[in-house]
């Protein structure tokens, strides 16, 4: 059952759009002997190919699985309703890219969830490789469906569709269960299926749903959550790489023919943000802070460039400028390839990190686009909530010295429908943009400045002190949003330098049913993906009616609804659905941060201020690992 | 300044690869294997390649034409080898010459195609070929990005038959293979069109996609309807030039 669908699947391309991106092929890529390998991993990031293929997770665990001997990996994504409509119709099932082989054929059918938006999409290719969608239905000819990515941190919504699920950093964790596997399949696959989930769920860091009862109260929360298995434990812990320097990965980033969203090479500088932004649910569930040392990335760098040819680096990690040596890593590359005419990018900057010399190094190659920023509050009330800890002052003053420099547009990002907001906190996003674009004019001389305001509606998420906080309705969301652009628009003296971008409130309800969710929530986008559900996370895709026909059609009959799941405050007492993941943060300090923000009090980063005590150190057995080494980037030898 | 010509190709699943896609490719190719690449002035510099004549999305080809700019000159059989081994197999660089003439665009007049169509007897290929070539002109149409286009794809066809099946082709239903030789005219008359023709004229409708390559492209003998190397002129100018003692700097035809 591993033979190529190619010859099938081409007959298929030219009537598609955008061929290229199912052909596979693409540099750095790699197909390994079926026959050689006895653990077989189909990796799938569950979005278009455009967005999938630059995806650092899948992109590392297709490296590292390849790299071991007698382990394959390859990896398949999303196809479009034009190639599913032709598929279906001919017989042909979802398969890999690099080599065309089924789904079905392989060992472990591995998801990586960045966004809670995938699930339909998982269904599809599920449906479309002849797996049956529910766990309790598939057979020893069946993969292991297993899910990770940051939304597996709450996985009770798709408990149904997964065989089981794993927490935190995968590098490690995929190679241990790949042994699990290997021995089980040596020893003749004694006890079919069960006896290899009861293997991967006793090992404490692979989560079996199928091997939890949860039983719900009477008013519809969760009483408890029971393992039904003997020696499965009672929390699943998370994954942690320590060291990252030892794992360099990629090392051989893929270059893809077709064009994707990010046409540059990565390199993650460090892993885990400590800065506490109590809404961001990636800083919470990384933890700690573990930087790659100044030499571990000049050389990731050197040798990925020399690998892909790409033109632009991305230093990417939660806060890029945090990183204890970045001045010298920015000016370090920038040295190196001065000639090579190689842009460097630094996606994710503090206000309060940002500083000129910084932000010259990194356009000294040429390319100086816009400066883009997060306040994410608009009030400095609103951003003592939230535990975004910047100010109005130190955003002006860097904003002064960006125009003052010749940077001509600023970019700035927000929330609405953050905990305790008014409308009041909102439009004070507007009197910002208008302090920004004054000074930007003062400093400039010049009219010519523009200030993008871009705003998306708050979602709260899983293992973060807002996970108990009510979500705003898409309806309030919308209003105020409009107060805020009619605040804007209606400026006659600045109105026309600002640029105003918004997302509607109706997709942050759903994927806060998605975030929240519990296993009762799998009949909804079961019922989505049946009534052709797809792509969700795209604008021309998503139907907010349709999920909302399908929750009221499965929930309801449940004596739950969308209001119970987003709207609600959840309180101490409640048991939540991921209560039984553990991600390291002890739920009593995240009630007090969720506390804390409530009272409007800050709290600090434990890089620079002594420990706060939100568990995941001792509970994962972990330190911050941070710099500075001291160490400079030396030029390359230039061979000619 | 150097400058390069290549004949690279589009071969098996890669003939998916858009031209846009090629280009992105082919500039990461030139970085990889470091040519000393000449850059347009400016505010974001371009490596100075210029394509010609690509083949439309989904079709193969084995002579697919470029010009690269050098800041420094390289020998261009290594610079072939090593862009070569740089690319995915399957866009390949099988030729490379230096440039000692001007116009080469213009040489490729002409373009050769060979359409592989499974599932269709070459007789029923041999009457439409000949109703087809019997007409004086083959209204088709054609969707652009501008709506539809009637146009005639008679004219621009100087050569069509079909050829023998290789006896080694995969599968054992029938099998027609049409030779077919295209002036390059304004509006483009692709392998397609006049497949459209074919249809058009004696009702010919293959049951599955056709399988397009393009053999080659370059100057057109109308009299023969045969297609050259439109490498050739630079070729031999190379050579005329090594065998004076002036050199290549008063090769004629060179541009200053």
């Amino acid at each position: 059952m591993s033979e190529s669908v190619f010859p099938q699947l081409e007959a298929l391309l030219p009537h598609v759009q955008k061929p290229i991106q199912y052909v596979g092929g693409e540099l750095n890529s790699t197909v390994k002997p079926w026959e050689s390998c006895d653990v077989r991993w189909a990796l799938m990031y569950p979005d278009a190919y455009e967005v999938g293929l630059p995806n650092q997770g899948v992109m590392i665990l297709y490296e590292v699985l390849n790299e071991r001997e007698g382990v394959l990996a390859e990896r398949t994504y999303s196809v479009w309703p034009d190639l599913e409509a032709l598929m279906r119709e001919h017989g042909v099932p979802q398969f890999t890219v690099d080599a065309h082989r089924p789904v079905r054929a392989f060992d472990v059918f591995g998801l990586s969830f960045s966004t809670e938006l995938g699930y339909t999409n998982m269904l599809t290719a599920l449906d479309l490789a002849g797996i049956p969608l529910e766990a309790k239905d598939r057979t020893l000819d069946d993969p292991i469906v297993l899910a990770g990515g940051h939304a597996a941190f709450n996985p009770e919504p798709i408990a149904d569709f997964i065989d089981c699920a794993v927490i935190g950093d995968g590098e490690q964790a995929v190679l241990e269960i790949t042994e699990i596997i290997r021995a089980w399949k040596a020893e003749g696959r004694p006890g079919g299926r069960e006896e290899l989930l009861l293997r991967l769920a006793r090992t404490g860091g692979v989560y079996v749903p199928g091997f939890y009862d949860v039983e719900y109260l009477p008013d519809g929360r969760i009483a408890r959550v029971v393992p039904n298995r003997s020696g499965v434990p009672w929390r699943v812990s998370k994954h942690t790489v320590m060291d990252l320097d030892e794992w360099p990965y990629p090392k051989q980033p893929l270059v893809p023919l077709a064009e994707t969203v990010h046409e540059r090479m990565s390199v993650e500088i460090f892993r885990g943000c400590t800065r506490g932004c109590r809404f961001c649910q990636a800083g919470m569930i990384t933890r700690p802070v573990r930087e790659r040392s100044i030499t571990g990335i000049g050389e990731m760098v050197d040798k990925g460039l020399k690998a892909t040819g790409f033109e632009e680096v991305g230093l990417l990690s939660l806060s890029s400028a945090d990183h204890t040596e970045i001045g010298d890593i920015a000016k370090g590359l920038a040295d190196r390839y001065e000639d090579d005419k190689i842009g460097l990018s630094l996606p994710s900057t503090r206000v309060d990190a940002f500083n000129v010399d910084l932000a010259n190094e990194l356009t000294r190659n040429g390319r100086r686009s816009g400066l883009t920023f997060a306040p994410e509050g608009g009030s400095e009330r609103m951003r003592k909530v939230i535990n975004k800890m910047v100010s109005e002052e130190d955003l002006i003053r860097t904003v002064a010295t960006a125009y003052g420099n010749g940077w001509r547009q600023v970019k700035l990002y927000f929330m609405c429908g953050l905990p305790t907001e008014t409308d009041e906190d909102v439009l004070q996003i507007g009197d910002m943009a208008v302090n920004v674009i004054a000074k930007g004019r003062e400093v400039s001389g010049s009219n010519d400045i523009r200030c993008t305001v871009s705003i998306g509606g708050f979602v709260p998420k899983p293992h973060t002190p807002f996970q108990w906080a009510p979500q705003l309705s898409a309806e309030e969301t919308d209003a105020r949003l409009a107060k805020l652009r009619d605040k804007i628009r209606g400026d006659k003296k600045y109105g026309r330098s600002i640029g105003f971008r918004y997302h509607d409130g109706k997709p942050g309800i759903v994927e806060g049913l998605l975030s929240r969710g519990d296993r009762r929530v799998g009949a909804v986008i079961r019922a989505v993906y049946e009534s052709g559900g797809r792509f969700d996370g795209w604008r021309e895709h998503f139907s907010y009616d349709q999920w909302m026909k399908c929750a009221e059609e499965t929930l309801v009959p449940q004596g739950v609804d969308v209001a119970w799941y987003t709207t609600r405050e959840r309180t101490y007492e409640e048991v939540l659905p991921w209560d039984h993941l553990d991600s390291g943060l002890d739920k009593d300090w995240l009630w007090e941060d969720w506390q804390d923000a409530l009272d409007e009090v800050e709290v600090e980063d434990c890089r620079w201020t002594p420990c706060f005590d939100c568990g995941v150190c001792p509970q994962m057995d972990t330190t911050i690992q941070i710099g500075p080494t001291g160490k400079k980037l030396l030029p390359l030898t230039v061979v000619k | 300044m150097q400058r390069i010509r290549l004949r690279y190709t589009k071969r098996g699943r890669l003939r998916f690869t858009s031209h846009r896609d090629f280009q992105r490719a082919f500039e990461r190719a030139l970085r990889r294997s470091e040519v000393p690449m000449a850059y347009s002035a400016g505010f974001t510099p371009h490596p100075k390649v210029s394509y010609a004549n690509a083949a439309p999305t989904g079709t193969g080809s084995e002579a697919e034409y470029l010009e690269i700019q050098l800041a420094e000159a390289r020998d261009p059989a290594r610079l072939r080898e090593l862009l070569d081994a740089s690319l995915p197999a399957g866009l390949d660089v099988v030729d490379a010459v230096e440039a000692h003439t001007s116009s080469f665009a213009e040489r490729l007049e002409a373009s050769v195609w060979e359409v592989r169509l499974d599932g269709v007897e070459p007789a029923d290929a041999e009457r439409a070929v000949a109703a087809f070539l019997a007409a004086g002109t083959v209204e088709v149409e054609r969707r652009t990005k501008s709506g539809m286009r009637t146009f005639d794809a008679r004219g621009a066809v100087c050569r069509l038959e079909v050829a023998a099946a290789p006896a080694d082709r995969p599968g054992d239903g029938p099998c027609a293979i049409l030779r077919l030789v295209v002036r390059h005219a304004t509006p483009a008359v692709r392998p397609d069109d006049v497949l459209s023709g074919l249809r058009a004229t004696a009702d010919l409708a293959p049951p599955v996609p056709a399988a397009v390559t393009r053999l080659a492209q370059g100057p057109l003998d109308e009299e023969t309807g045969t297609v050259t190397d439109p490498l050739a002129p630079d070729r031999d100018a190379a050579t005329a030039a090594s065998s004076t003692t002036a050199g290549a700097a008063m090769a004629p035809g060179r541009p200053s």
